[in-house]
């Protein structure tokens, strides 16, 4: 079972997205949340795999006495700490291993495909986000080279880049800015079961005063209830509805609701056909 | 009142629809689990035909479901359905072989040929900032304290004589070759990416990196000079300083797209101008740190071995002539089209 947090997204995270076919997807896009969190697991894997190759590279070195370990290890930390991210994203899941854990992906804004020239730009101003502070810091513990001037600077500018995303709608990173590219949101989803009610058992049949009371608002809110499994809020409903359209309590709540939705959405496609979508209970009823 | 009646329910589009289409939905979203489980190569070629087939009339399926149909539900399922299908069909580059082989044929000479501009102005700074620092120096020399790092200078600075500044251009350790060099190729990539991604900054950080880089070169030729050994130095620093030092202005150049794109869009929206630019320079950046690796090879097993003068600049000469043509002569022809 899904969080309600996964099936119902805020709208204000949901955009369009038009596909070379000419469709909008209505992608939702990732959290700032839960990209800091993959973001974490994905540095405690480089670090974790930078441990073990150190560890084995150690042993090759105490083996053999020759340089290749030490070569090996010089080179795999430049790839570990470039590679990773840049790596994990052009191949076929578009995510490194710590996005796809939270259901993230990137993909390019303007609905092309992915293009290597956008992840490698990407991920290249992660170097001013997040590894330049963290370089200067320990450039500068371990008695520093580094200059002071171009230090103060780049932690000055660091402070605004960790934190764009924030400041932005569409939770942007420089990196995604200057690439081009969002992070979304995947979701796994089964097609829930059809609402319409079987055919072998007599059904209620409503006036046209109790179905004109409603619209397509809270006709699909009616549609979160019957498929929520909360007894509770169909009960309530179906007293409410019982109550405003003036009818009678049966005492078949859940089959009441089925037979509701039915003819009340029979009724409001019935307008769509013929161009009238009445989109809540407020707006005016056409005849 | 509600009243019962035996008359069949009222169909539903919903309904109809499913019925009419939730085979092809089943079976997209079974082919898409096996993909995302393993990979594309698991498909038949029944299913790897299908596929593109079926992600259309998915699509298609959406749309008619939107306008036609107020099954929240199914509109929910059919839009992850798409957008599965989409990054699957779509997400992925079609063969990382020919991508590389394009990179390397198109990609990276025609992104460095496309910033021939930006190029220009970082040789400009990288020549202009050598000549302040070499002049500075030999007017005098307690400025070279203020240029260049204790660490960098190693015991090569004005106080030192001759023959100590000979022994650290001939002197060659045969031990840590491969060390050296990697370690080198680790840090001055760094550094290119670093100044790729300062160019952010409306270019300014990048532009004071690459002046700083050329006051270093000035102020270790002014030392060098002042002993009357300033053609060995340059010859010594040729052999791979011509790639290293190109490199380092291509990342600057790269910055600098990037950096003048934000401040001076043109005819494109911002945003836009702002993409373009970042794609393209970071493939070239990618090129830089390929040609580092080049120049971290010749530094480290190259100067070493190579200890003619004559032989050492004839090496940084061709490598230099190499580059220029790789670029100039290939690369311009896959330029990107600037929008103007």
């Amino acid at each position: 079972m899904r969080t309600a947090r996964r099936t119902k997204p805020p709208a204000a995270r949901r955009r369009s997205f038009v596909t070379p076919e000419g469709v909008d997807l209505q992608l939702e896009l990732g959290g700032a949340g839960t990209r800091a969190a993959a973001f974490l697991i994905d540095v405690t894997l480089m670090l974790i795999v930078m441990i073990a190759v150190t560890a084995a590279l150690f042993a090759l070195d105490q083996a053999t006495r020759a340089d290749i370990a030490k070569i090996l290890w010089l080179i795999g930390a430049f790839v570990l700490r470039n590679g990773w991210f840049v790596l994990f994203e052009m191949g076929g899941r578009g995510a490194t291993p710590g996005k796809r854990l939270m259901g993230l992906r990137v993909v390019a804004r303007d609905g092309a495909r992915l293009t290597a020239g956008a992840v490698l730009a990407r991920n290249a101003m992660r170097e001013i986000e997040v590894f330049l502070p963290l370089s200067f810091l320990g450039a500068q513990a371990a008695a520093g080279t580094a200059d002071a001037f171009l230090t103060i600077f780049a932690m000055l500018w660091t402070g605004i880049f960790l934190f764009f995303p924030l400041f932005n709608r569409d939770r942007l990173r420089i990196g995604d800015l200057v690439a081009g590219t969002w992070v979304v949101q995947t979701a796994v989803r089964t097609l829930a079961a059809d609402l319409a009610p079987t055919s072998d058992r007599p059904r209620r049949v409503f006036s046209e005063t109790a179905l004109a009371l409603y619209g397509i608002y809270e006709l699909q809110a009616l549609e979160d209830v019957i498929r929520g499994g909360d007894g509770l809020a169909r009960i309530t409903v179906a007293a409410a509805i019982r109550r405003k359209a003036g009818l009678a309590d049966d005492g078949d709540d859940d089959a009441f609701l089925a037979d509701y939705y039915a003819a009340l959405c029979a009724r409001l496609e019935g307008g769509l056909l013929v161009g009238r979508r009445r989109l809540d209970k407020l707006s005016a009823v056409n005849h | 009142m509600s009243a019962f009646v035996n008359i069949a329910p009222p169909l539903l589009n919903a309904s109809r629809f499913r019925a009419a289409h939730e085979a092809d939905w089943t079976r997209l979203e079974h082919l898409l689990t096996r993909i995302e489980k393993r990979s594309v190569r698991v498909l038949s070629d029944d299913d790897l035909l299908a596929l593109p087939l079926l992600y259309r009339s998915t699509l298609s399926s959406l749309s008619v479901a939107r306008e036609t149909s107020l099954d929240r539900a199914l509109v929910a399922y059919l839009e992850q359905l798409c957008a599965r299908a989409y990054f699957q069909l779509y997400g992925v580059s079609d063969s990382a072989w020919r991508d590389l082989a394009r990179f390397f044929t198109r990609g990276w000479p025609g992104a460095v040929a496309s910033l021939w501009r930006e190029t220009l102005v970082m040789a400009f700074l990288t020549v202009a900032g050598a000549v302040a620092a070499y002049l500075l120096v030999r007017a005098d020399p307690s400025w070279y304290g203020g240029i260049v790092p204790q660490g960098l200078a190693g015991g090569r600075d004005p106080g030192a004589s001759a023959e100590s500044l000979r022994v650290t251009l001939y002197h060659s350790q045969d031990d840590g070759l491969g060390v050296f060099a990697s370690f080198l190729f680790g840090h001055n990539a760094q550094i290119a990416i670093f100044a790729f991604a300062l160019g952010f900054a409306f270019v300014v950080p990048t532009a004071l990196l690459i002046f700083y880089n050329g006051l270093m070169l000035g102020a270790m030729i002014a030392v060098f000079a002042g002993k009357g050994l300033g053609l060995n130095f340059v010859a010594w620093l040729a052999i791979h300083g011509t790639t290293e030092l190109f490199a380092v202005i291509i990342a600057g150049a790269a910055g600098m797209r990037i950096g003048t794109a934000i401040a001076f869009p043109g005819r494109q929206e911002r945003m836009e101008a702002v993409v373009a630019a970042g794609r393209m320079a970071a493939v070239a950046t990618a090129g830089v740190v390929l040609m580092l690796a080049v120049a971290a090879i010749l530094e480290g097993v190259g100067r070493q071995v190579v200890t003619g003068d004559g032989t050492r600049a004839a090496i940084g000469t061709a490598m230099l002539a190499a580059w220029l043509v790789y670029y100039y002569g290939i690369g311009r022809r896959h330029a990107y089209c600037s929008p103007d």
